[in-house]
């Protein structure tokens, strides 16, 4: 009898100090930029990694939009977030003292194809091509960095025109790999594309390049980036942000860094992304 | 059990039959002259190579983790549950005082915005936990609960409560009323919760762990055997609600639905105040700048307001038509009554037409058609339209179970008695979803349509609460103008207290 009590203060003291360690979880999010399928799968490895790394207890918890992702950080439900360029600087507006540490080796040097389907008749060409006008166009998700902000950017600057000013028809399909699906039936005429997703599924297979093709590719911008909340220090220990960034720069396996997918995490801060929040300001997405 | 809240209505109103002709010829009018506004084109795409991957899908179901997809299911029922539950409970204690106008404006406020946009508001406040999920689906519905059980007692005979003396207003609807009126509320209720079903796994395209997240990402990424194993998935819990669902293991059920729920972070109430004092107020007003304030509403007005409003209401009218001159061409097939065993296909066609999301139906339809009006008039008309002739068919399979021997059938009876009779119905059903496809057109910016609802979608992209905010309040606004609009015409013509 009295044993069975121990058992049972046992079990509740575990119960508890486990609920007491779960309020110090470490939590992170990430939307990959290509494939969001079995995002639990793939991304508890990462925490499994970074758990190892850091010595707490690492979650993840998955998201299906960049403001669902923004509005996670700023409510303090994850603290470190894979965000991509646009994303981060807007979630680095609304929380004070959040820092990027860390982007991907590609994400130095991130591009935009502007693609286009057979039927138009366009050529790829280096310079920006004159004629798009009265054509119909689809970005990808609207706050995407490379689906939406830099192509948009570029349009303008170029045309001296508004995306609805200058083509018959703006649609947001709202992911890369519908991007390319909707150019390549020809529901829209023209689209705008995340570089790295359009190599990954031309290298697949998937694209029939008889029917959709590049046709101008944007100069380079920095894009998707590991950012953390200021406080983290105070209430994970003192050197913890830079152990975080230690175990995502020396993240070598490849089977995790394929999830995001990138070749490797290189340093970053966040005067690498003034470029992408002047564009967005002068586009009129950030106030 | 008395079958459905429909049945009652039926018999009444015939005698008005050219009243309501002329509404609707009225209202088909008013149709066509929109489909010249309604911003519609049509391209020649080349569709058959991504049409064929999506049948090829739909023929091979396959999804790699049952568990996954088994937790998501859970969380589906457990939301709409436990959202129905609370939301016919507040709901009845609303109608009980629904002649007060104050609830009847907040009844039609609450159901005047899209769970998808609740959920968004909530998401800034509750993140992605179960109380976003659940308030997201339980608010809409209270209003729309408040406002049916009213009408359901409206419709009373007074006989019972005649004898109540000076009894008070509550113990005369809980001695009184209610038991009168249990079936239709009972049926009604289990009705909504089908809806429910459909709401809480939409809300996991905007990320809530239900079956539309994995739905969503699939689609979305050209994974058609991953989306049509959800899909077909998602159509069996609807088809089988009426095996399982029973009044006797409610309590059980409920039971484990609370177990079911995720965890629930702790709410900082930091958030909750600023979300309501700053977020969702423009910077100006805040500051006191009034004629700042006026230059912000002024220009969202003009370029965003102003030109949605067209675009919503165009598209509107004309799925509005169309739903009903589908609903009509439908609901037959699916009548026991008119078809005999064949409505066992018909009523697998409507569950499909009514369970498959508005979205997924105007991304096929883009493909076939080109990005313009015309696939979101399509897809609203077809779900919509599938959603009217079930309700149209269960009414007729009831009415017909009351008809003798010796009336003609098929066809014939399909004419000159069955669409006769449903017709007031048929109306009355028309308008109550009138609402509900102002607010689904909303969920139309793929097809490169700028309603309401895009730029509502846009502004929480851009982390614009304060945007988001007015033009919610616009949206709602227009739909409660809607709304009476369409209480007034019901009255007009005669179509007395159809209950849904």
């Amino acid at each position: 009898m009295r044993r069975s009590i121990f058992k049972a203060i046992a079990i509740c003291a575990t119960v508890f100090s486990a609920s007491i360690a779960s309020a110090e979880t470490f939590t992170f999010t990430a939307i990959p930029d290509a494939d969001e399928s079995r995002l639990n799968e793939r991304f508890g490895k990462v925490a499994d990694y970074l758990t190892e790394q850091l010595g707490v207890d690492v979650k993840y918890i998955p998201v299906k939009s960049y403001p669902a992702a923004i509005t996670a950080f700023r409510n303090d439900q994850v603290q470190l977030a894979w965000f991509g360029g646009l994303s981060g600087v807007q979630a680095r507006e609304l929380v004070e003292g959040s820092e990027a540490i860390a982007q991907g080796y590609e994400d130095q040097f991130f591009k935009t194809y502007i693609i286009a389907n057979a039927a138009t008749n366009l050529i790829p060409r280096e310079e920006f091509p004159v004629a798009l006008e009265g054509k119909t166009f689809t970005f990808g998700s609207k706050g995407s960095t490379s689906g939406r902000l830099m192509p948009e950017f570029y349009i303008r600057e170029n045309t001296g025109k508004s995306p609805e000013e200058l083509f018959s028809r703006v649609g947001f399909s709202g992911d890369h790999s519908r991007t390319i699906a909707l150019v390549e039936s020809g529901a829209y005429d023209l689209g705008a594309v995340n570089y790295s997703v359009w190599d990954i599924e031309l290298g697949l297979g998937k694209i029939d390049q008889s029917k959709v093709n590049v046709i101008w590719t944007t100069p380079t911008y920095p894009d998707y980036q590991w950012t953390i909340r200021g406080d983290v220090n105070a209430r994970y220990g003192e050197g913890f942000k830079a152990k975080v960034t230690e175990a995502l720069l020396n993240m070598k396996d490849e089977d995790l860094l394929a999830s995001f997918p990138r070749k490797s995490f290189v340093p970053a801060s966040n005067s690498d992304y003034a470029p992408i929040y002047e564009t967005g300001k002068s586009i009129g997405l950030i106030d | 059990m008395p079958q459905t809240f429909s049945s009652s209505v039926l018999i009444k109103g015939i005698s008005t039959g050219a009243r309501l002709r002329r509404l609707s010829l009225f209202f088909s009018l008013i149709a066509i002259a929109f489909l010249f506004v309604a911003d519609i084109h049509l391209y020649t795409p080349d569709p058959w190579q991504e049409l064929s991957r999506i049948g090829l899908g739909l023929v091979t179901p396959y999804w790699p983790n049952a568990s996954e997809l088994g937790v998501s299911l859970l969380y589906t029922v457990s939301f709409a549950l436990l959202a129905v539950s609370g939301a016919a409970i507040i709901g009845m204690l609303l109608a009980m005082w629904y002649h007060w106008r104050v609830v009847r404006v907040l009844a039609a406020a609450v159901r005047s915005v899209h769970e998808i946009f609740w959920g968004l508001m909530f998401m800034q406040i509750f993140g992605l936990s179960a109380t976003t999920g659940l308030l997201a689906i339980l608010i809409p519905f209270t209003g729309i609960f408040a406002k049916v059980f009213s009408e359901i007692f409206e419709q009373q005979p007074v006989t019972a409560t005649s004898t109540f003396g000076k009894a008070s207003r509550l113990s005369r609807f809980v001695y009184g009323w209610i038991p009168q009126a249990w079936p239709a509320l009972a049926s009604y209720t289990r009705y909504r919760f089908e809806c429910a079903l459909r709401s809480s796994a939409i809300l996991g395209f905007i990320g809530l762990p239900t079956l539309g997240f994995h739905l969503e990402t699939a689609f979305k990424q050209g994974d058609y055997s991953e989306a049509a194993a959800v899909l077909w998935l998602f159509l069996l819990l609807i088809a089988s609600v009426r095996f399982w669902l029973k009044l006797r293991l409610l309590p059980v059920y409920l039971l484990l639905a609370v177990l079911a729920l995720p965890e629930m972070p702790p709410v900082n109430a930091s958030f909750i105040w600023q979300f309501f004092s700053q977020d969702i107020w423009p910077t100006a007003l805040q500051d006191g700048d009034f004629n700042g304030t006026w230059e912000w509403v002024s220009r969202v007005g003009v370029n965003e307001v102003w030109p949605a409003l067209w675009q919503t209401i165009a598209i509107t009218q004309a799925a509005l038509v169309l739903s009903g001159v589908l609903a009509l061409m439908l609901y037959p097939l699916a009548s026991r009554a008119l078809v005999g065993r064949w409505s066992v296909l018909g009523r697998f066609k409507l569950l499909v037409l009514r369970s498959v999301p508005e979205l997924m139906l105007a991304y096929v339809f883009m493909l076939l058609f080109g990005p313009s009006a015309l696939p979101a008039i399509l897809a609203l008309a077809l779900h919509n339209g599938g959603l009217i002739a079930f309700l149209l068919a269960n009414s007729s399979e009831d009415a017909n179970k009351r008809i003798g021997e010796g009336v003609p059938k098929g066809m014939m009876r399909f004419a000159y008695i069955d669409l006769p009779q449903r017709y007031p119905a048929f109306l009355a059903f028309l308008f109550y979803r009138w609402e509900v496809i102002l607010r689904e057109s909303a969920m139309m910016g793929v097809v490169g349509i700028a309603t309401l609802g895009f730029y509502v979608d846009s502004a929480f992209e851009e982390i614009r609460f304060d945007k988001a905010f007015f033009l919610i309040v616009v949206a709602a606004l227009l739909n409660i103008c809607v709304d009476g609009l369409s209480r007034w015409l019901r009255a007009r013509s005669g179509l007395k207290a159809p209950t849904l």
